[in-house]
Parts: structure tokens; C-alpha cells; sequence
């Protein structure tokens, strides 16, 4: 009765009027702030620093740098725990460091009364740097002669490979083989909301963090492991969040605040990040260089794809590599009855640190995956759309990797339908027309697979607690995170289904409190909706259950006759009625039946499903200006059952705008001798305005998934996968000329165009 | 140095003290006008837009000293009586806000640009009949930025504010 309906976000009107409070919007009187003093070299040592001047400034609070913070190295990167030592993230962070490991690391920092104290206060820091040669690419860094950024490291995070068939068999007897080189660029969030994070103590030995976050609960983990006290003892609390994309699946202010507030009696401390620091000093996405092989026979079959994957994780390794491993393991459920081989290596450099940002490794992948396809269609002679539905999985394929069978493959269905929708063929024709000339037009396809939630790499668990309240109305609270995509709308819808009771009798506790809120590990993986929704369910039917228990005492009818609608308990024909209002009141305050009624389920999922999708695109290119302009862009999705349609679009327009711009603009830029960062601010470093952005069209083939409660797969971060190696394709149908290398900006575009000798 | 400054805050004659280097936004922020939000604190995104004299401004931007006798909208006296304006209206109705980080911002900037558009046809502003198309809206809205929502169900909102607002007329 709710699932599958356009509910409207339980948040929109909290959020239209101003109302709606973010973290930044809840601080207490009297908030000291804190200010880093980052690094502004890329590599190098602390070899002196003097804070005397600034600590002696009226105002200033406190001062600390390296030789103040405990020597505890802790991982950053949002991972549940993992029981297995090998299998846990590198520790190799500290509250600040002396030894610089990229252009804005934090050495240093100030609380004082205010932000302009604070800010005064790091100009008056002095510091001595021994400056290193900085390492910033694969070469530079995995030389054997290079300086370790992290001790016994050899400046590897990690690497492995997996082979699915005998790929070099199938290379030798292909009709044709390809091979192409892909390189991604450095990318950032840019969520709207910085990062930002205070706290204080109410007792003695409680730390209480406000804090924006994707991982409520994985962060009192980290605190705690970083602080070496007691998980128990920090309170992590997640108001609204203005947006993450990965960026805050990291634990990147809170051990700071938290380790602030204890040095300075409990008093409130907050550290709010500038957009500068924000674009430089958190998380990044990791570029990619990618060799790809891939071998076909001339009807179209894909016989072999060899991927080969240098990561560059930067100064850190937060996520490290376990985002070149998450991408390698997404691209098998796609071309399953193909020969697939995988070997990757992460290594650290002088860059800002990589971490999770959507799509996990697999943007970056699939650009380079779905170039080569597009390379082996042209080289065939064969329509890249027939080429992929010739090649692509279909549900009860087994993906080689797990040995287990694909429950549902929609996207075959997709390319049918984008083809129909786009009309594909239809434009294909017309361009035939815009094939020479100063104006070009194009046509651009790319595929993508992607799973749901972490496991069988982490542990994949849930919890729901649902409250009948003494209204009738019901309250749910979950572990699952809303960070703006619309979390807590699909579960309510979800609780509405179980429960039998409409979305607007439903309160869901959007702020989440490591205290009180059911374990979950938070928002990532696109895992929301697909890991929530067993317990969801589950919570939902105990909770009816429980419901109608007590209005089987209340009315001296069998449970089995009754049922809830909308406000009320009916019978079967409905003569009867006991509104939930009246049942609660009894549940609670009679003076011997009953108790208030609730129900709470954690559940482990022990699945992923594969949602699959497209990106098709029409471009037209001026070449002259080397101005690129998207005329139409759809997106097909099969994300399994749509729990609501209206909010499903909302993601895919978000991440395809997120696609487009990463494809044709986004560029954080290092200097290729020092590593400074050039273009650490929004006018600099471009990301898409509502100017640069076309309209953007999507369409869902529902499949049903049936490890899914609802039948429902992911959808978070799959629309920004397929764009950009789309563009490239369209831009390549256009001109002749294949972008290799991102973003595809006019600058690009100009040197391309010229050694192609268009202009 | 504090000064007090006198302007109209959402309809209401106020006084406030403020530090004399201080923008608009942080002043307003904390007199608990928290729904202008800061994304950058240098003008580029848009997030921080409040209406002085009816005329779109970055908050962050501006001094507080500035707002000294003048009339300053701000998103919290948009809704009157629990009732959205059609823009907040629209901007629900058009599924326009995900984050809603940037939507306060956002909501102001079409408000503005909607009720500029009734001015100059004379009360009342109609999409088509006057000629507003999806790039005008765009480029409007270019000082805004929003990194959730690709923009597309934004453009929609603007239209359906259009619709709204003189459907109210
Ligand atoms: S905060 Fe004012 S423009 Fe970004
Ligand atoms: S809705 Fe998140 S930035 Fe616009």
C-alpha cells in the first residue's frame, strides 16, 4: 500500500522552511573553535615549530601540536570492524603529524573564542620544514629508491588480482584484441554542507559528538580506538547531513573534537572546515590508471577482458585498497560468460588522501571497461548497443567470482528499453548527416554492475525498533543513515507496508544517537535500503503482530480474524473497529492487561544483489570551440523493485548530473613538480553548475530481487557509473577522436583535436 | 567592535549587535536565524542567500553593518502560519530537495526571481506566456550550486513555481 509509491520525503518541509538542523545549526553557547594549521608543503618534516606567540594571544585557548596527541596510529576509513586483523584498514593516521605527507596536512592546531581568533592565531605559528621530493605519481612512488611515506610500507597499501577462465587461452583464440590505457583524475565531494564536528563532556568521562557523519556508529568506534577510551564513554550524534557521497564515511574530525574537549575541561569545541580544506585536506576520489585488454570474435562475442589497476591513495590510505578491490570484483556480474582477469595495486603518494566517494572504485573502472567495448564494437563493425546485449548478463548466469547464480539481471531489458526510449537507432541514422564538418553529433553508451552492500567483504547487519505510541502513531527508529538521499522516506514506506498503517502515522527518528539508535553501520555501499529492509519487514510484521494481540484481548476475538487499516483494527467484515488511538491507550495504562508495545529486530544479511544499468547519450561538438554539449542523456536503471518512483529519479538525476560533471570539468589539480594543490576552491575547481547541466532523463526496469524484502536492489551510487565512459563514447562517435584520459574539458578536447588534426 | 544595527527582519522592525567585521550571514546565524547555510563563505555557491531590499544576495559575503535600515527576507519568513509559500510549495511538490543543504539558499534566489518576473508583467508571471524557458531559469539560478539533485528537479520547481505563484495571484 506504500511500497512503490511516490511518498514525499518525510524531511521536505523541515527542509524548504529552514527548520531542518544540521550540525553546524545545534552548537551550544560558548562553542570554542578549533582551527588546523595545515601543511604547506607536500612532503617534508616539521623540523621546529614555535607557538608561543599564538598561544599567548587573548583569546586563544589552547594550542597543541604533534608532540601533544597520543602516539595511537588509528584507520579512518568508515569499514565495520572486521574480526579478522588481516582483513582491517591501515592504521596509519595521527590527530597531527610532523611529518608532512601531502600539500595540507594537519600539523598544527589553535581553539580559541572565535573563528577570526583562531585564524589569526595560525599566522602567528612559526614552522621549519625539511622539504622532501615529492612522490606523486605510480613511478615516482613504487620506485624502489623512493622515500616510504609510511614505514615498512614500500609506499604499497595493498594489491591482488582474481582470475575468472583462462583469459590468456581466450585472448590467443579471439578474432580480434585490443588494448587501451585510461586515466581518471583526481575528484572530490563537494557536498554542500563542509565537514564539520564539536563536542563536549556532560560528566567527567563522557564525550558527546555532534557530528556530520555517514557512520554514527563506526565513528565511536574509531574515536575510541584513536583516543584509547572506552566506546562506551562517546555518544556520537547525527543531526541532518547536507550531503556526504562517501566524503563522510570517513572519520575525519571526530577523534580531534572529541580528544579538544577532554584536553580543555569538557567545554564545547568545534571544528568546521573551510571549502578550501574541505577540497584538500578530507578524501578525494582515487584516480585510476587502467591497461585494459579486451579480446572478441568478430560476431560480437566478448571473449577476454584483462583490467590491470594502479590506485593512488595519496598521503593516506583511509579506504586504501579496498576501493580498487570493490571495483574490480563489480565488473564480473556484468560480461560473467566472459574470460575476466584482475591484478591492482594501491600505492601512497604526495597527493590528499583518496577515500570513499560514489561508485567506490568503479567510476573510474568502468570508464576504462566500457571505452574498450566501445573500441571492440567499432573495431567489429557492430552497433555498440547489439554488442552489449550480446554480452551482457542475464538473470540465473553464475558470476565466476562467487560461484553463485545472478537472482536478477534487468539489463538487458534496460539496453531494450533505452534503445526504444532514446531512439537509439533513429538518431543513429540522423547523424549521419553530422559526421564532417565544424558541428558534430554523437551517440554514446555505457553499461555498469554494481552490488548492494558490503558483504561477504564486511559484516552486513541492521537494526529496527518500532514504539506504538500512546497516539496510535508509531515511531520507528533504525541504524540506517539519511544523509539527503532519502533513506528514511523508503523505510517508512517499508514500516507502512509491514505495519498496515499509512506513511503519515509514521515517525521516523532521523537523528541518530550511538546511545539510543539500533546498531548499524551506517550509509555507504548503497546498501540502505537493500540490508534495512529485512529488519524493516521483520520489525514491521512482530510489531503488528504484538498490535493485534492485544486487540484479539481487547475485542475477545482470534488474532487470525483481524487486521489493521489504516487507523484501526477492523474484523473480517469490518463490523468491528478499534482505533489504534484507543488500543494504545489500553496497552499502556490499562490497569493490568497489556504493556507499551514494541518490537526490535537486528539482522545479518548474508547476500548482494547486483543492480545493473546504462547511460545513453546524444552529444553534438563543436569542434572549433571545442565545446561539448549534451543534447539528450537517459539513464536505465534495474535497481530491483522501486520503492518510491519519484525519489528512485531524484538519485538518478543527482548522480548522472554528479557523472557529467566529473566528466567534463571536475579536476583537482597538483603541481606536477611540488604537489601544491592549485585549485582548492568552488570557483576553480568546477563543478557543474545549473548553466553546465542539460536536462537529464531516466527510466526503471523492475526486476524482482529475491533476496530483497521488498525485491529491491541498490541505487545510491549506480546513475554517476556509466556516464562519463558514455561521453567519451558519444564524443568519439562524433569525432573520430577517443578522450582517454578525464575530465574531457575544452582544454582537453583542444589538445586532442589537435593532435587528431581536426583543428 | 560591536555595533547595533536597525533593519526589518522578515517583516519585523529588529535590533541587532554585531561585531563590525562580521557578514550578514553569521550575524543573522546567530541571532538563530539558522536556515541560511554557509558552503564556501566566499560567494561561490549560493547557500547563504538572503533577499536585502528584495534583491538576492550572498549573506557571507556582505557585512552585517550593511543590513543598517533595510528590509531583509530571510528563508524562516517565507512559510506564514505553518503554510508554505508556492515556492517552498513548488520546490516539495517538484521533489527538488534531497540534502537540503542548498534548498534555503535556492528557495530564496527563485523567490526573488519570481516575484521580479510578476513585477515586470504587471503582477503576474506566467511560464510560456512570457517567454521563460528551462535556460533562463538556468542561468538565473547559476550562482546556486547544488550537488545532490543534478539540478533537474531544481528547473522543475522554478517552473512550477512560476505556475504556483500566479495561480495564487
Ligand atoms: S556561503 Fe555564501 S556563497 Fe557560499
Ligand atoms: S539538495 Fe543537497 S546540495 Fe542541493
Amino acid at each position: 500500500m506504500s511500497v512503490g509509491l511516490s511518498q514525499e520525503r518525510l524531511d521536505a518541509k523541515a527542509k524548504v522552511t529552514g527548520r531542518c538542523r544540521f550540525t553546524g545549526d545545534l552548537a551550544l553557547p560558548g562553542t570554542r573553535i578549533a582551527k588546523y594549521l595545515h601543511s604547506n608543503i607536500a612532503h617534508g618534516r616539521v623540523v621546529d615549530i614555535d607557538t608561543t606567540e599564538a598561544l599567548a594571544m587573548t583569546g586563544v585557548e589552547a594550542v597543541f601540536t604533534f608532540a601533544d596527541i597520543p602516539r595511537i596510529p588509528f584507520a579512518t576509513a568508515g569499514h565495520a570492524f572486521n574480526l579478522d586483523p588481516a582483513a582491517r584498514d591501515k592504521e596509519d593516521r595521527l590527530l597531527l603529524t610532523d611529518y608532512v605527507r601531502y600539500h595540507g596536512d594537519e600539523i598544527a592546531i589553535v581553539v580559541a573564542v572565535d573563528g577570526l581568533t583562531a585564524s589569526k592565531a595560525l599566522k602567528k605559528i612559526k614552522v621549519t620544514y625539511k622539504e622532501y621530493p615529492a612522490l606523486l605519481n605510480h613511478e615516482q612512488a613504487l620506485d624502489t629508491a623512493a622515500m616510504e611515506l609510511h614505514k615498512g610500507s614500500a609506499n604499497q597499501v595493498g594489491e591482488h588480482s582474481y582470475q575468472c577462465g583462462d583469459v590468456p587461452a581466450a585472448v590467443a583464440s579471439a578474432d580480434i584484441s585490443l588494448k587501451g590505457q585510461f586515466q581518471t583524475q583526481m575528484v572530490q565531494h563537494c557536498h554542500m554542507e563542509n565537514h564539520i564536528a564539536w563536542a563536549y563532556m556532560d560528566d567527567t568521562d563522557h564525550i558527546v559528538i555532534m557530528s556530520s557523519t555517514q557512520i554514527p556508529h563506526i565513528c565511536r568506534r574509531i574515536v575510541s580506538q584513536a583516543l584509547d577510551i572506552p566506546m562506551s564513554t562517546i555518544q556520537v550524534i547525527k543531526p541532518a547531513i547536507g550531503g556526504g557521497f562517501g566524503n563522510k564515511q570517513d572519520v575525519v574530525l571526530e577523534p580531534m573534537v572529541a580528544f579538544l574537549t577532554k584536553k580543555l575541561g569538557g567545554v564545547p569545541v568545534m571544528l568546521e572546515l573551510t571549502r578550501e580544506e574541505c577540497l584538500s585536506s578530507t578524501r578525494i576520489r582515487h584516480p585510476f590508471r587502467v591497461n585494459v585488454e579486451c579480446a572478441v570474435n568478430n560476431d560480437g562475442t566478448l571473449k577476454a577482458l584483462a583490467m590491470d589497476v594502479s590506485s593512488n591513495t595519496g598521503g593516506y590510505a583511509s579506504h586504501g585498497h579496498s576501493i580498487a578491490k570493490a571495483a574490480g570484483s563489480k565488473v564480473v556480474p556484468l560480461y560473467p560468460n566472459a574470460a575476466l582477469s584482475y591484478q591492482a595495486v594501491t600505492h601512497y603518494s604526495n597527493l590528499p588522501s583518496a577515500g570513499a566517494m560514489r561508485g567506490y572504485g568503479s567510476p573510474q573502472l568502468v570508464y576504462a571497461v566500457e571505452s574498450i567495448m566501445e573500441e571492440a564494437a567499432r573495431k567489429i563493425g557492430m552497433d555498440s548497443l547489439d554488442f552489449r546485449l550480446k554480452n551482457v548478463a542475464q538473470t540465473g548466469d553464475t558470476n565466476p567470482l562467487t560461484g553463485k547464480v545472478i537472482e536478477s539481471a534487468g539489463i538487458r531489458e534496460c539496453l531494450i528499453k533505452g534503445r526504444e526510449t532514446f531512439g537509439w537507432d533513429q538518431k543513429k541514422q540522423e547523424h549521419q548527416a553530422f559526421k564532417s564538418g565544424n558541428i558534430r553529433r554523437g551517440l554514446g553508451l555505457a553499461c555498469f554492475s554494481y552490488g548492494s552492500g558490503t558483504y561477504p567483504a564486511s559484516v552486513e547487519i541492521a537494526g529496527a525498533r518500532m514504539i506504538l505510541n500512546q497516539d496510535g502513531r508509531v515511531t520507528v527508529q533504525i541504524g540506517a543513515t539519511e544523509i539527503g538521499q532519502g533513506s528514511d522516506t523508503v523505510i517508512a514506506q517499508m514500516a507502512s507496508e509491514r505495519l498496515g498503517i499509512p506513511v503519515s502515522a509514521i515517525r521516523v527518528v532521523s537523528t541518530q544517537d550511538t546511545d539510543t539508535t539500533p546498531f548499524d553501520p551506517g550509509s555507504f555501499a548503497s546498501r540502505q535500503t537493500y540490508i534495512v529492509c529485512q529488519a524493516v519487514a521483520e520489525t514491521g510484521d512482530l510489531l503488528r503482530q504484538r498490535i493485534l494481540e492485544h486487540a484479539s484481548t481487547m475485542l475477545e476475538l482470534p488474532v487470525e480474524q483481524l487486521t489493521i487499516s489504516e487507523d484501526a483494527v477492523f474484523n473480517g467484515d469490518k463490523t468491528v473497529r478499534l482505533s489504534l488511538n484507543e488500543l494504545a491507550l489500553d496497552a499502556y495504562y490499562h490497569k493490568t492487561r497489556g504493556q507499551q508495545l514494541t518490537a526490535e529486530v537486528s539482522r545479518k544479511v548474508t547476500t548482494s544483489a547486483y543492480s545493473y544499468g546504462c547511460t545513453l547519450v546524444e552529444v553534438e561538438v563543436d569542434i572549433k570551440l571545442c565545446q561539448l554539449s549534451i543534447l539528450g542523456i537517459r539513464n536505465i536503471h534495474d535497481s530491483g523493485k522501486i520503492i518510491n518512483p519519484d525519489l528512485a529519479a531524484g538519485q538518478v538525476y543527482g548522480g548522472v548530473g554528479m557523472g557529467i560533471s566529473g566528466a567534463l570539468s571536475e579536476e583537482l589539480l597538483a603541481d606536477p613538480e611540488t604537489g601544491w594543490i592549485y585549485n582548492n576552491n568552488l570557483l576553480d575547481y568546477k563543478i557543474a553548475t545549473m548553466m553546465d547541466s542539460p536536462d537529464i532523463s531516466c527510466d526503471f526496469v523492475e526486476t524482482h530481487e529475491p533476496t530483497a524484502a521488498f525485491g529491491n536492489k541498490s541505487l545510491g551510487e549506480p546513475p554517476l557509473l556509466s556516464v562519463a565512459p558514455a561521453i567519451r563514447n558519444a564524443i568519439l562517435d562524433a569525432t573520430g577522436v577517443a578522450m582517454n584520459q578525464l575530465p574531457m574539458s575544452p582544454k582537453a578536447l583542444f589538445n586532442a583535436f589537435r593532435d587528431a588534426e581536426l583543428i | 567592535m560591536k555595533q547595533i544595527i536597525q533593519c526589518q527582519l522578515n517583516g519585523k522592525p529588529v535590533e541587532l549587535v554585531v561585531d563590525v567585521r562580521q557578514s550578514l550571514l553569521e550575524a543573522l546565524r546567530s541571532h538563530g536565524l539558522t536556515g541560511c547555510k554557509e558552503g564556501c563563505g566566499v560567494g561561490e555557491c549560493g547557500a547563504c542567500t538572503v533577499l536585502i531590499d528584495e534583491v538576492p544576495v550572498d549573506s557571507c559575503i556582505t557585512l552585517a553593518i550593511r543590513a543598517e535600515g533595510r528590509v531583509i527576507r530571510t528563508i524562516e519568513g517565507e512559510s506564514i502560519n505553518g503554510e508554505l509559500s508556492p515556492v517552498q510549495q513548488a520546490y516539495v511538490d517538484a521533489g527538488a530537495v534531497q540534502c537540503g543543504f542548498c534548498t534555503p539558499g535556492l528557495v530564496m534566489k527563485t523567490t526573488s526571481y519570481i516575484e521580479g518576473l510578476a513585477q515586470s508583467a504587471g503582477g503576474c508571471c506566467q511560464s510560456g506566456s512570457n517567454g521563460i524557458n528551462r535556460d533562463d531559469i538556468r542561468r538565473e539560478h547559476a550562482g546556486n550550486l547544488c550537488r545532490c539533485t543534478g539540478y533537474q528537479t531544481v528547473v522543475d520547481a522554478v517552473e512550477k513555481s512560476i505556475q504556483y505563484y500566479s495561480g495564487q495571484k
